[in-house]
């Protein structure tokens, strides 16, 4: 009937699929303005390759795929955390700020930052976890809003005199820089450093990947992200799994900003990145909330961003990538449905071989 | 969740619209009073409410027409992205006028984008309407790269000047109640104010939002057009077995959406400035959101909520010490609120909205001053606020967010 790699190659068509579309897209529109789409490709590839730029991709996608996994939690719950971006940057801030007013051991230094990180991340989206099983106000609302009082907290925290401090012979306001028993530290490869929280974001997938298929939670996750009114019905306690999750999945969003944290800034300034919260939903919608396919999204999200840095220095906008993301985001999803409907139509006809088989086996014997 | 609408019983006097407003002026005027703070009622701060406050209206209505017809639209913030980029790209090479049409019709191409989506090809709503905000903040710096770039004045997050729509007052009207406005007796003098506020120099997009607001009214409500999109809102399976076709009621909703907030982004492009700059759309999309449920989805409480945030927006970008007065006038509010919950005997809300009241008493007491950090998220927060405590009250079209496929292989 149907083999386990019949099944994983029709998984695989749909990103393909999407990334072919949107390159094709995206040559469409070079050859619009006037570039030549081929040679700027290639150069492309060719930034893109670099050793140089495959450490970057590396350490950028660590960001990526802890902002994805936070999605992929939330979404396995049927749950929009569109307050990623408010838990991890409320969580960073905090982490660096107390990260930098303890002196403590090196590892117990570290541990601490990252547990202030997921606190922070968790309680904020507690908060938002809380209305939605209390009062049924959709998180989607809610966290959109979080983040905007998020954002003003830190803005008036990240003040001279509050919270943070002039950066000397800069515009730059910042926390004070966490002493070096709090930094986590990296490896070199091809001469240049690779976050140490690399290893440790890839643990974290694993993890999920265990507490999804091999626990009790895990499997009560998955049943009442399929319906969550056929699990409420045998048993399991939705508004429980709600909460739980929007807890988990800001815990996982608390730690998008580790890796810059503790790998290579050390501080929390008017220069962190922002804006993560959305890379990780698509990157979520991308791999499917798997971990695998997560980090397979994270990666691609990250070369894209690195490889385009040379489109500037070819006269093209760089923004380009921005609009093939999210092209590839939409023709995924679509081509996921296609497939899916493809498939449905197969296995009935499928289905209605094998009776028909099974019919005229039963008239023949 | 079946929210009940209870038996009419009389109304009392306190429930008339006119009594609340001129409760709210009587208190304002107090608090301007007392604060010392006159700039809070002045034709400055009304006029300048009323510029934030339209923006963030059409954005709420491209919400509503959305989800009255059972779709989310969090792409709103983009559309309001392509809106500035559209008008002011045919803004600057032609007239605004023209700039105003060419953003509301690429708001409505991505309105119309987002159907084909999600009533199409089955994509999640939030999916698509966030994959549409990403796409409209990188074709807004793509576009401007190509078409800006090298214009004078513009560049990769900016456009050349774009010309302004017109203004508009009632003639004399200004003059004949200046002496009013200058008596300085309380609450008459402030109506003048506000009078003189919303009758000079109103731009003509302002009244065209206006007229919006009472035509999205009736066309949602008083025809049969409007009861058709709602039932497709409300159950799309029953409207579909009557004959309405859901799937080309949400096409239609949509792109009426879509236009709306390219309308709104046209505003702030030819009205509340004179230019397409990155970012400056700002989050309104989402204000616009979140409107819709403070007005429960009807468009004239809809305004309403839209002109408080209008209103905070524009005092903050005004004068800092006036924000102190709307701490008065927010535990006044509360208190207000308390007083109700205990008498509805709900005790989580007396709770919550006494701890608000005593709270911002104690703040205007002991400080006096609200950071402006804060007041930036004061709308998003009153939102929250709303949402999770006078919920029971909240009745959304029940269809929403889910999607409809007739009988298909599902």
């Amino acid at each position: 009937m149907e083999t386990r790699i019949e099944r994983v190659l029709l998984q695989l068509i749909a990103p393909v699929v999407a990334i072919f579309f949107a390159a094709l897209l995206a040559a469409a529109i070079l050859h619009f303005t006037g570039a030549d789409a081929g040679s700027v490709l290639g150069e492309v590839v060719a930034f893109g390759t670099t050793p140089a730029s495959l450490v970057a991709v590396v350490n950028k996608a660590t960001t990526f795929y802890l902002a994805g996994i936070a999605g992929a939690i939330g979404f396995r719950m049927l749950l929009f955390n569109i307050g990623i971006d408010g838990q991890y940057r409320l969580a960073v801030f905090f982490a660096a700020v107390v990260g930098a007013s303890v002196s403590l051991p090196p590892v117990l230094h570290v541990t601490l930052i990252i547990v202030v990180a997921m606190a922070v991340g968790a309680g904020w989206a507690a908060l938002a976890g809380y209305i939605k099983v209390t009062r049924g106000v959709s998180e989607v609302i809610s966290t959109i809003m979080l983040n905007a009082v998020a954002t003003g907290i830190i803005a008036y925290l990240l003040a001279p005199g509050r919270l943070a401090e002039r950066a000397a012979g800069s515009n730059n306001i910042r926390t004070t820089p966490i002493p070096p028993s709090g930094w986590f530290p990296g490896f070199e490869v091809a001469g240049k450093e690779v976050f140490g929280f690399t290893l440790v974001a890839a643990a974290l997938g694993i993890g999920f990947w265990i507490l999804l298929n091999r626990t009790r939670f895990g499997f009560e996750l998955r049943a009442s992200g399929l319906s969550l009114r056929a699990a409420a019905v045998s048993g399991v306690n939705s508004k429980r799994m709600i909460f739980v999750t929007m807890v988990m999945s800001g815990a996982m969003a608390g730690l998008v900003g580790i890796p810059q944290l503790l790998g290579s800034s050390h501080q929390y300034g008017l220069d962190f990145p922002a804006g993560f919260g959305f890379t990780g939903l698509a990157i979520a919608i991308l791999g499917r909330n798997h971990p695998l396919g997560v980090a397979f999204g994270a990666l691609l999200w990250a070369w894209l961003e690195r490889s385009s840095q040379i489109l500037d220095l070819l006269g093209v906008s760089r923004e380009i990538v921005t609009i093939m993301q999210a092209t590839i985001v939409l023709s995924v999803v679509v081509a996921y449905e296609v497939v899916r409907r493809v498939n449905v139509r197969r296995q009935q006809k499928l289905v209605g071989r094998s009776e028909h088989v099974g019919i005229e086996n039963g008239a023949t014997a | 969740m079946s929210a009940v609408t209870e038996p009419r019983t009389t109304r009392s006097v306190w429930g008339r619209w006119w009594v609340r407003v001129l409760l709210a002026l009587l208190l304002l005027s107090a608090v301007a009073d007392i604060a010392n703070t006159p700039d809070l009622l002045s034709r400055g701060a009304v006029s300048a409410s009323l510029r934030f406050a339209v923006p963030i209206v059409l954005a709420g209505l491209g919400g509503l027409w959305a989800e009255r017809c059972g779709v989310i639209n969090i792409g709103l913030e983009g559309m309001m992205i392509i809106g500035t980029w559209m008008g002011a790209w045919a803004g600057f090479q032609w007239s605004p006028w023209v700039g105003v049409l060419a953003a509301v019709a690429g708001g409505a191409v991505f309105g119309a984008f987002h159907a084909l989506m999600t009533v199409s090809f089955g994509v999640d709503q939030a999916v698509s309407g966030i994959a549409i905000n990403v796409a409209a903040l990188g074709l807004g710096r793509f576009l401007s790269s190509i078409f800006f770039e090298g214009q004078p004045g513009g560049g990769i997050s900016q456009s050349p000047h774009v010309g302004q729509i017109g203004n508009v007052s009632v003639p004399g009207l200004a003059e004949a109640l200046d002496p009013i406005a200058s008596l300085e007796t309380p609450v008459i003098s402030d109506i003048a104010e506000i009078v003189i506020g919303v009758t000079t120099g109103v731009s003509l997009l302002t009244i065209l939002a206006a007229a919006l607001v009472f035509l999205s009214w009736w066309v949602l409500f008083r025809t049969s057009f409007g009861l058709r999109l709602r039932a497709c809102g409300e159950n799309p399976a029953a409207a579909d077995s009557l004959g309405v076709n859901p799937n080309r009621m949400r096409y239609a909703a949509l792109t009426v959406s879509g236009a709306l907030a390219g309308l709104g982004g046209a505003f702030l492009v030819t009205v509340a400035s004179s230019i397409y700059r990155e970012g400056q759309v700002a989050g309104r999309g989402f204000i616009g959101l979140a409107t819709v449920i403070f007005g429960n989805w009807m468009p004239g409480r809809l305004t309403i909520g839209a002109l408080l945030f209008g209103f905070t927006d524009a005092l903050r970008t005004r004068q800092e010490t006036t924000m102190t007065a709307l701490l008065i006038v927010g535990a006044v509010v509360f208190a207000f609120l308390t007083v109700r919950a205990i008498r509805a005997r709900n005790r989580g809300a007396t709770f919550a909205y006494a701890i608000a009241a005593v709270g911002l008493g104690w703040w205007f007491l002991g400080f006096g001053v609200v950071p402006s950090e804060f007041v930036g998220f004061a709308p998003h927060l009153t939102t929250l606020l709303v949402l999770s405590l006078a919920h029971q009250r909240i009745r959304p079209p029940q269809g929403i967010g889910v999607p409809y496929r007739r009988s298909e292989a599902n």
